[in-house]
């Protein structure tokens, strides 16, 4: 064995000086580290390939290396290398920005009065550019109306306010309605992102969202209005049916994957068509699931099993959030804290080493696929129970392959995926507001997303426009496994 | 040719991989350039191939300089390299290897065939290769492969061939062939530049030796300098080459093996029938060229592959067919072969891969719950007590140097209860020095009564371990030795040379040489 890559012992230091003080830090590490003070971040960087070649400081000699502590300023330095590198979160938050600009000049070239105006270039220059800045600023401030915060409604509010009159809480709920919006509509999307993210740390990728969507929706909805159950009873176990819904579909991916082999991207792909025509063939007959009549709709479910609002009967906003919040926290809790997360990570990150160690690797598919299914299952019921109370052909809408941008958004990671679906969420939100005012097609958030994704999954792309340093890392990790 | 270099540098970032080297090869001479890993030998072969540019210094060829900007360069100049992972296609033939990139094609335009095997065929006649042009590549052994690979730089019209690590991957018998083909190339006037740091075919073969430590020529001696002297020049202190150790005192059997048969999925088989048994205070080493059924062996102990045929038991109780998580508690350590693919899992924190087969046991976890600083303060105290060397317990071990990786490994397997230790190559790849820490760790294992079972390609390793050797050839074990054995013994069995003392093999194991 040669060294495969030129990394010569670092040169020795004083052998007074203790071996224990933060040899890493001062030994270079790689043969890209161009910097003694990038070593560090190199360290995290480096990709594991060239773990035979440099030696990080090779321990073997007895001679002690490394040693003197950090010089003064070196902990600011390193603060600003990281942002240089372009660090996972900075190069997110970059994306994002990418994103809005490209969705800004896309708006502003499409729209025809300022295709207009462009024509008119030469007679009249300012005027091209103010109705360009103008459409691409005006589509987003109605969208942030839409889903955050819109300033009219406040005046309204104080309007009543000052005629005497008491507050009504209509009024009130209007200054709240798009937060509330945008959390309804990021409820589903954390809660299949979350079944998107969790196989993605066990190396598995679920493309199988809306099938297990589906098999949620059918068994929480088949409960919502089958069978008449007391005040709280009924949600809880609309609920839970939500979650085993979806969880039979998702067991039977890890099943197929762990007994013979089977891909979970192929499965789960197919298994997608299997309950989209499942669902169409119980809406289609009347001893089945479908209503009266001759739409392909179920009955509407009772009202105990609607979820309860949080906020009162004008703000949708309801309990299902709160779940989404949790199991958000569940799965972190599980990934990092728990023996089970350990082997789920263990087997994503190297399914040999975990079967070396004892860990049953096909188990843990199975058990990984079961959970992420009852994640999408609740997306299911949070649709059936929280805001449709009725179930149709279409009501799986976009939500797989939506899980998917937002587990990838938020990088696989729990906390990642609530902020993901919030901002999915909030683009939804304010999508409607958006086109009624601008005329800016609602399109243009599935435009935005694919944009944001784009970026997110090309961090190289990120880097060469933002001339940031750096290269591997956390993000590059997010391309891996699609096929594997 | 002359080939000399003059005060070569080769610097990345703030790395100095070469540093001022002053090397020359007189034409006829094998010239071998000894260091540890890391020490810049294959960047200066990479200078001088035009893979890499010096930042300081010149390449002299007959006393004129040269720049080599890309191997093309360096070929044209008469220089040849055989790279330690052959550049071969394997669906290919030898004589379609060879003229690859230097086709030669006949009026009408279409490849001359013939002409490129008459060349194969003459070279290999010339320094007695012994190739035929016709075969495929895939189906060569490696040490054929590697002669390929020679027959390329020839037909090249090499002059200087440059030999990066190529004893790595041959047999006992197949390096003797090696050192042959050197000899003849030396008297037909080629210089060879051998890179290795196995000192003994260093001296067995140089004229010259350069050692080089941390990117710097620390001197040169001739071959008949000590095994010592060059170990020491190489590490930077005094090595001890091997370990010493007492007699064994094999005690009562812990592993028993007997009649063991595995087969891979396409029901291909590996271990075929063996039977040995391993005592605790001993270690049995397994010899045997690569590829005979030895990775299979100890994938079937540790309950990765499914055991066909036969018995395995530990003190007495039966694992046959135990998964692996029972073997690992009823007492089964392991060392994988390939350390980065089975032993480790390259992402995770040099503390999670401490605890990678004991997570779920106290005081590491209660109940589902982890305690992570149950294993952050294991962690400080293993790498403390194995010297690890790294940045902190929380680095991703993918990061860690190979010796340092394997120092993982051994503090995880040796910290748990455990009563037998199965180390696969437990030393490929390492350096002296690391190899020195390995096999001082595995033969106080052994005093302190654990039954080893060493499975080495490095016939070094087997001899400063092994109380008794047992050889593999396709997937049998062809004789039980004891180490006094002579290496020409061992290469007989592992070519599949069968016992003479036919009761040694059919008794099984412990009979020969037990109590040695």
């Amino acid at each position: 064995m040669s060294e495969q890559t030129p990394a010569p012992d670092p040169p020795p230091s004083q052998p007074s000086e203790p071996p224990t003080s933060s040899p890493g830090h001062q030994e270079p590490t790689g043969p890209a580290s161009p910097e003694p003070e990038a070593a560090l971040t190199e360290v995290a960087a480096s990709s594991p390939d060239s773990a035979e070649g440099p030696p990080v400081g090779d321990g073997w000699s007895p001679t002690p290396q490394g040693g003197g502590g950090w010089a003064p300023g070196e902990r600011a330095r390193i603060i600003r290398d990281a942002l240089m590198e372009g660090n996972s979160f900075v190069v997110t938050v970059l994306a994002l920005v990418s994103a809005l600009v490209v969705g800004g000049l896309l708006n502003a070239f499409s729209n025809r009065a300022v295709l207009h105006a462009w024509g008119n270039l030469f007679s009249a220059p300012g005027n091209a550019f103010s109705m360009a800045w103008d459409t691409a600023v005006g589509a987003y401030v109605e969208m942030f109306e839409g889903s955050i915060f819109n300033p009219h409604t406040v005046a309204a509010l104080f309007q009543q306010a000052s005629m005497g009159t008491a507050i009504h809480d209509g009024y009130l709920s209007a200054v709240f309605n798009p937060l509330s919006e945008t959390c309804v509509q990021a409820t589903p999307l954390i809660l299949a992102g979350l079944a998107v993210a969790l196989p993605y740390q066990a190396g598995m990728f679920n493309i199988g969202g809306q099938s297990q969507f589906i098999g949620g929706a059918i068994l929480a909805a088949y409960f919502g209005y089958g069978i008449n159950m007391p005040v709280v009873v009924h949600v809880v176990v609309c609920v839970i049916a939500g979650f085993v819904g979806g969880g039979v579909v998702g067991w039977v991916v890890g099943e197929l994957k762990a007994r013979t082999g089977a891909h979970e991207v192929i499965v789960t792909i197919m298994l997608n068509y299997v309950m989209q025509y499942l669902l169409a063939y119980l809406l289609s007959y009347h001893y089945l699931m479908q209503a009266p009549g001759d739409n392909l709709i179920t009955p509407p479910i009772w009202g105990n099993a609607h979820l309860p609002l949080l906020f009162g009967s004008h703000l949708r906003i309801n309990t299902a959030f709160l779940v989404a919040l949790a199991c958000a926290f569940g799965i972190w809790w599980l990934l990092s804290r728990t023996t089970t997360g350990f082997e789920f990570r263990a087997v994503g990150k190297n399914p040999n080493a975990a079967r070396v160690a004892g860990i049953n690797v096909e188990r843990n598919w199975v058990l990984v696929m079961l959970i992420a299914g009852g994640l999408a299952g609740l997306a299911g019921s949070a649709v059936i129970q929280g805001t449709d109370f009725t179930l149709n052909y279409q009501s799986y809408g976009t939500y797989g392959i939506d899980a998917i941008t937002v587990a990838l958004l938020g990088r696989g990671r729990p906390l990642g995926v609530v902020w993901a679906g919030l901002l999915f969420g909030a683009l939804h939100a304010g999508a409607p507001l958006m086109q009624s005012v601008t005329g800016t097609p609602v399109d243009m958030v599935e435009v935005l997303q694919a944009v944001v994704v784009l970026f997110v999954a090309a961090p190289p792309l990120i880097r060469a426009v933002f001339r940031l340093r750096g290269g591997g890392g956390v993000l590059q990790v997010l391309s891996r496994g699609w096929g594997a | 040719m002359e080939l000399e270099l003059r005060g070569i540098t080769k610097r990345f970032g703030s790395l100095v991989a070469n540093d001022s080297i002053d090397l020359s090869v007189a034409p006829g001479q094998v010239h071998a350039l000894l260091g540890e890993n890391g020490a810049g030998k294959t960047t200066l072969m990479n200078v001088l191939y035009g893979l890499l540019q010096p930042d300081e210094g010149e390449i002299l060829l007959d006393g004129k300089p040269a720049r080599f900007r890309s191997p093309k360069d360096a070929i044209a100049a008469g220089i040849g390299m055989v790279h330690q992972h052959f550049m071969l296609v394997p669906v290919f033939t030898v004589a379609e290897n060879v003229t690859l990139g230097i086709e030669e094609t006949d009026r009408v335009g279409l490849l001359d065939r013939r002409k490129t095997r008459r060349d194969v065929r003459e070279l290999s006649q010339r320094y007695g290769l012994e190739i035929d042009p016709d075969a495929l590549v895939e189906n060569l052994p490696v040490g054929i492969q590697q002669r390929v690979e020679i027959v390329k730089a020839l037909v090249r019209q090499a002059t200087v061939l440059i030999l990066d690590e190529p004893t790595a991957v041959l047999t006992p018998a197949e390096t003797e062939d090696l050192f042959r083909i050197i000899k003849q190339l030396k008297d037909g006037g080629t210089s060879v530049v051998f890179i290795s740091h196995k000192l003994r075919e260093v001296q067995a073969i140089a004229d010259t030796i350069t050692v080089l430590r941390r990117g710097a020529v620390v001197g040169q001696r001739p071959p008949s300098a000590t095994e010592e002297e060059l170990a020491s020049l190489m590490v930077g202190r005094n090595v001890q080459l091997r370990v010493s150790k007492e007699a064994a005192r094999p005690d009562e059997v812990m592993l028993d093996v007997s009649g063991l048969t595995v087969a891979d999925e396409f029901g291909r088989v590996w271990v075929n029938g063996i039977s040995f048994q391993v005592r605790s205070g001993e270690i049995l080493g397994v010899a045997g060229v690569q590829g005979n059924g030895q990775t299979e062996l100890c994938e079937a102990l540790m309950g990765l592959r499914p055991t066909i045929e036969g018995r395995v038991t530990l003190n007495g109780r039966d694992l046959t067919h135990a998964t692996p998580a029972r073997r690992l508690r009823a007492g089964l350590a392991y060392i994988p072969e390939d350390r980065r693919e089975d032993g480790l899992i390259s992402d995770f924190s040099v503390a999670d891969n401490m605890v990678l087969d004991v997570y779920k046991q106290p005081p590491f976890a209660s109940g589902i719950n982890l305690n992570l600083g149950a294993i952050a303060s294991n962690a400080a105290e293993r790498v403390q007590e194995f010297d690890v060397r790294t940045s902190s317990p929380q680095a991703p071990v993918g990061t860690l140097s190979g010796g340092n990786q394997q120092k993982v490994i051994l503090a995880r397997e040796l910290g748990r209860e455990h009563k037998v230790l199965v180390a696969s190559q437990p030393t490929r790849g390492l350096d002296v020095g690391s190899i020195e820490f390995v096999h001082r760790r595995i033969v106080e294992q052994r005093d302190h009564g654990v039954a080893v079972l060493i499975v080495s390609a490095e016939l070094d390793e087997i001899y400063a371990l092994a109380d008794r050797i047992a050889v593999m050839y396709e997937g049998k074990i062809t004789g039980f030795r004891p180490p006094t054995v002579p290496a020409e013994e061992l290469g007989r069995l592992m070519a599949g040379g069968s016992d003479e003392v036919p009761s040694a093999s059919a008794s099984g194991a412990g009979t020969p040489g037990a109590g040695q």
